[in-house]
């Protein structure tokens, strides 16, 4: 690793400085270069120069190595969310893929410091992952490599099995005066209310009293004893609460539970995030850095970035046109009442009140929204139809990927879907006590997809080697509503007449 | 850094899972995927860690470009992405595995000994590499770009470089000559010659036997042997030689003279092989019929007086089949008790084919 070259840091004064004028507010940010070979390490721990070992880094090298030594793919730019930021430029490329990945990357940490789904996490999260990686050795040290790795295999199986809009709830504190005390009270009183005194005996009689406490204990002893109260999304605090653990053992997976939380909004900002960055990455360029002899050049990057596979998603892409639809319309005045109640599509195209309000807009957009709230907000059908957006699926007879419609909402509805919770089956913990016998139940909250049985059976493997009692989901195979139950050895299926029906 | 130790551990696991299900391996030939080289693809599917996720089948997305509905999306499945993203991609279930460790696993798992050389005719030819520097030389050997590089480093170093005005001048201590190099190439010392039967009575099932008996003895001999040369003769009443796809994929009917395909065998070797300078090592696979038993005799013949005396060591594989007689076997081992350089091996199904290996390559020849 090194420093940048005295013409390079020249450069990235320049662009830095271009970057603050327009607007872009940063973290300090260091660049370093590195050869190829370091950049894939890098990318293979996530963008940190140093994690707990495990050998699935070691994989992700090994295929991040072996596709870019055969020419497939080749990472241009790598910056990672702390404070301050540390992005990486690879050795031997060329200047202009040098500036136009400067000019990216001050886009990304921008778009780290301001947007609000990154309020929670830590900006020090270089340090922790030092740290974790300290703590999981040093349990390496004392209780022997393959242990210690076979439990984070395990802990890596469920590592999706969050609740990745928990950081985001300040639950509000209950206040000890709070009514919440008399109304227990009174729940345990077991009294009918009584206007004149005098009538109490008669309405109240001992015998009624002592029948009606009795009767609310017991009611109110039931509530209690569901655990947990409400179904609980973050499964790995559960487990970390309730599972029959060893002390390093609750810390490698709260380890893990932090690194996962700590990646979410990275998840969950992913178009607008790459969007944000190209966005002001090509306005840089075009407008600012760039001279006429790289044109050419930017013109051949900029593009391949943009590209999109012909059933792919390229959230850079999707991204950026988003970014420029909105100034757009926010420029033209293209908002509110007045033009969604407009139906002539020619007044529309010519539609240009000179609000001038783009620039602003998409600065508010960029702090406030995530990728599902800016879909659902200004994925418009014109942007369907212009950028050729359709749904496709899978054609079991065919064996084959086909088109399935154009159809704006339907479009619109897959792409949420897709980015809601990651496009990962949202699960819960509903029951600790199933059957009354300690068995752990989840639910999947079906909507319409299966999960894939082969891997669901893997997990509920690693599940129950955490829980010791047998684990079951309640989920959907092969159109049948299911509970599916391991007990260590066999897995069993019970089949239900009423799902639990999620939400 | 951390990544190689993490690396590491990842081939190991990779080699672990190739050493649990290893006969699962060895018996279905589609386990040993596309054979690159010297890469082999080996599908781990237990590989990837579990997670709860969606059917990818049934799931879909969307997409861009154009199509009507109904219209079949081609391209790639995973989208062409032009930078970083924050996450590693889809991973392929696919492990890729040098030859030469699916060599030493098989050794592992079968305790197979080293192969001895015969003799200490190892045949290494030199030859001359002008890849070394030294400060000395004839003029026509100086290398410029270290001479360059050193009176770079010296400027530099001595302080007279000047960015703004980047003129070197080398002196003569900066001057750097190529120098010869001695680099020993090990000769291709070590010969296969696969032989089989393919009249009518050898099947699909019994050629896929020997296709994968033949992978899996190249690879251990390839593994001991620096350079390995295979030839392939196929046989019916006649024999001819073949190149390695047709030996597999030919299939002719009519008798069987097992006598033609090692007369064929003994020109080659006469005319290609030393005896005194290869390592050779014949390998015959047939169901066991042959035409005469004055054929066989013939053979038997052959064996005793040139080829035993010759080769490292003589394989012969009976391949049953629900029409072959199975006799030539019992006649080898009738005449020719006790040969050291003989091996028999009976295969009766491919769950054989481990133990079958095993006795080939046992004896360490």
């Amino acid at each position: 690793m090194a420093n940048l070259t005295p013409e390079l840091e020249k450069e990235r004064r320049k662009i830095m400085k271009i970057a603050q004028d327009v607007g872009l507010d940063f973290y300090e940010t260091i660049f370093e270069i590195v050869t190829y070979d370091q950049l894939n390490q890098i990318a293979a721990y996530g963008g940190f120069p140093v994690r707990y070992p495990h050998w699935r880094f070691g994989m992700d090298y090994e295929q991040l190595s072996k596709s870019y030594e055969y020419g497939l793919s080749k990472i241009y730019e790598l910056v990672i969310n702390t404070d301050p930021c540390y992005a990486y430029l690879m050795e031997g490329n060329e200047f202009i893929d040098q500036k136009l990945v400067m000019a990216h990357v001050y886009g990304h940490c921008d778009f780290f410091k301001n947007n609000a789904w990154f309020g929670p996490t830590n900006t020090k999260m270089m340090d922790q992952m030092a740290n974790h990686a300290t703590r999981i050795r040093r349990y390496m040290d004392r209780f022997g490599v393959e242990p210690v790795e076979d439990f984070i295999d395990v802990c890596l199986s469920l590592e999706n099995l969050i609740d990745r809009h928990a950081p985001y709830v300040t639950k509000s504190k209950q206040d000890p005066n709070e009514e919440v005390v008399p109304q227990a009270v009174e729940r345990h009183d077991g009294k009918l209310k009584v206007h004149k005194s005098y009538m109490e005996k008669y309405i109240n009689p001992p015998e009624f009293v002592a029948e009606q406490q009795q009767k609310k204990a017991e009611e109110f002893r039931n509530q209690v004893q569901g655990v947990p109260e409400n179904p609980e999304k973050d499964v790995l605090k559960f487990l970390m609460d309730h599972a029959p653990l060893a002390a390093w053992q609750q810390d490698v997976l709260s380890i893990i539970r932090a690194e996962a939380y700590y990646f979410a909004p990275q998840g969950m900002t992913k178009i607008m995030n790459e969007g944000w960055a190209s966005y002001w990455h090509s306005r840089l360029m075009t407008e600012k850095i760039m001279n006429d002899s790289e044109i050419i050049d930017f013109a051949d990057r900029h593009s391949g970035t943009m590209a999109m596979a012909p059933n792919g998603f390229n959230p850079y892409k999707v991204g950026i046109e988003l970014f420029r639809n909105i100034e757009e319309r926010w420029n033209k005045g293209q908002f509110g009442r007045e033009w969604s109640e407009c139906t002539r599509l020619d007044e529309k195209k010519a539609w240009d009140k000179k609000t001038n309000l783009g620039r602003e807009k998409i600065f508010e957009v960029r702090k406030h929204y995530n990728d599902v709230t800016f879909i659902d907000e200004f994925l418009t059908e014109e942007f369907c139809v212009e950028n050729k957006l359709f749904v496709y699926k899978f054609n079991q007879r065919t064996n084959e990927y086909e088109v399935d419609t154009r159809d704006f909402p339907l479009i619109k509805k897959k792409l949420l879907f897709q980015l809601t919770n990651f496009g990962q089956p949202i699960i819960s913990v509903v029951d600790a006590n199933h059957n009354n016998r300690g068995e752990l139940l989840l639910a999947h909250m079906f909507e319409g997809i299966e999960m894939q049985p082969d891997y669901m059976k893997a997990t509920m493997q690693n599940l129950q080697k955490i829980w010791g009692r047998p684990v079951h989901v309640a989920t959907v195979v092969d159109k049948e509503r299911v509970i599916i139950g391991f007990d260590g050895k066999d897995f069993d299926s019970v089949s239900l007449d009423q799902l639990p029906t999620g939400s | 850094m951390g990544i190689r130790e993490d690396h590491n551990r990842f081939r190991e696991i990779v080699k672990g899972r190739i050493k649990q299900n290893f006969k699962k391996y060895v018996t279905q030939g589609e386990m040993i995927g596309r054979r690159e080289n010297e890469y082999v693809k080996i599908p781990i599917p237990s590989i990837d860690l579990p997670r709860f996720k969606y059917g990818p089948k049934q799931s879909g997305g969307v997409g861009q470009g154009k199509g009507q509905p109904g219209d079949a999306v081609d391209g790639e499945q995973q989208p062409g992405q032009g930078q970083a993203g924050d996450s590693p991609g889809e991973h392929t279930l696919e492990a890729d595995v040098t030859i030469d460790e699916l060599a030493e696993i098989l050794g592992e798992q079968l305790q197979l000994p080293r192969i001895e050389p015969k003799g200490n005719k190892r045949v290494d030819s030199f030859s001359n590499k002008y890849t070394g520097r030294a400060p000395i030389g004839p003029d026509n050997l100086k290398h410029f770009k270290s001479s360059y590089k050193e009176a770079l480093k010296r400027s530099i170093a001595s302080g007279s470089y000047d960015p703004l005005d980047p003129r070197v001048v080398p002196i003569k201590r900066d001057m750097r000559y190529r120098t010869v190099k001695k680099v020993s190439k090990p000769a291709a010392n070590a010969v296969v010659i696969y032989m089989m039967d393919v009249s009518g009575s050898m099947g699909e099932e019994q050629k896929e036997i020997v296709r994968l008996e033949s992978f899996w003895i190249n690879a251990w001999l390839q593994k001991n042997y620096k350079g390995l040369e295979t030839r392939f003769i196929i046989h019916d009443a006649a024999a001819k030689e073949v190149d390695e796809k047709t030996f597999f994929s030919t299939s002719e009917s009519g008798g069987t003279l097992i006598s033609s395909a090692y007369r064929l065998c003994q020109k080659i070797i006469e005319k290609d092989y030393n005896p005194n300078e290869w390592n050779i090592y014949p390998f015959h696979f047939s169901d066991g019929d042959n035409w005469s038993g004055e054929d066989t005799k013939h053979c038997i013949q052959l064996l005793k007086d040139y080829f035993l005396p010759r080769v490292n060591q003589f394989a012969y594989g009976q391949v049953e089949s629900k029409y072959g007689s199975g006799q030539f076997l019992k006649d080898l081992e009738k005449s020719l008790p006790g040969e050291e350089s003989l091996v028999i091996s009976r295969i009766e199904s491919k769950d054989k084919i481990i133990d079958s290996i095993k006795d080939f390559l046992g004896k360490g020849k």
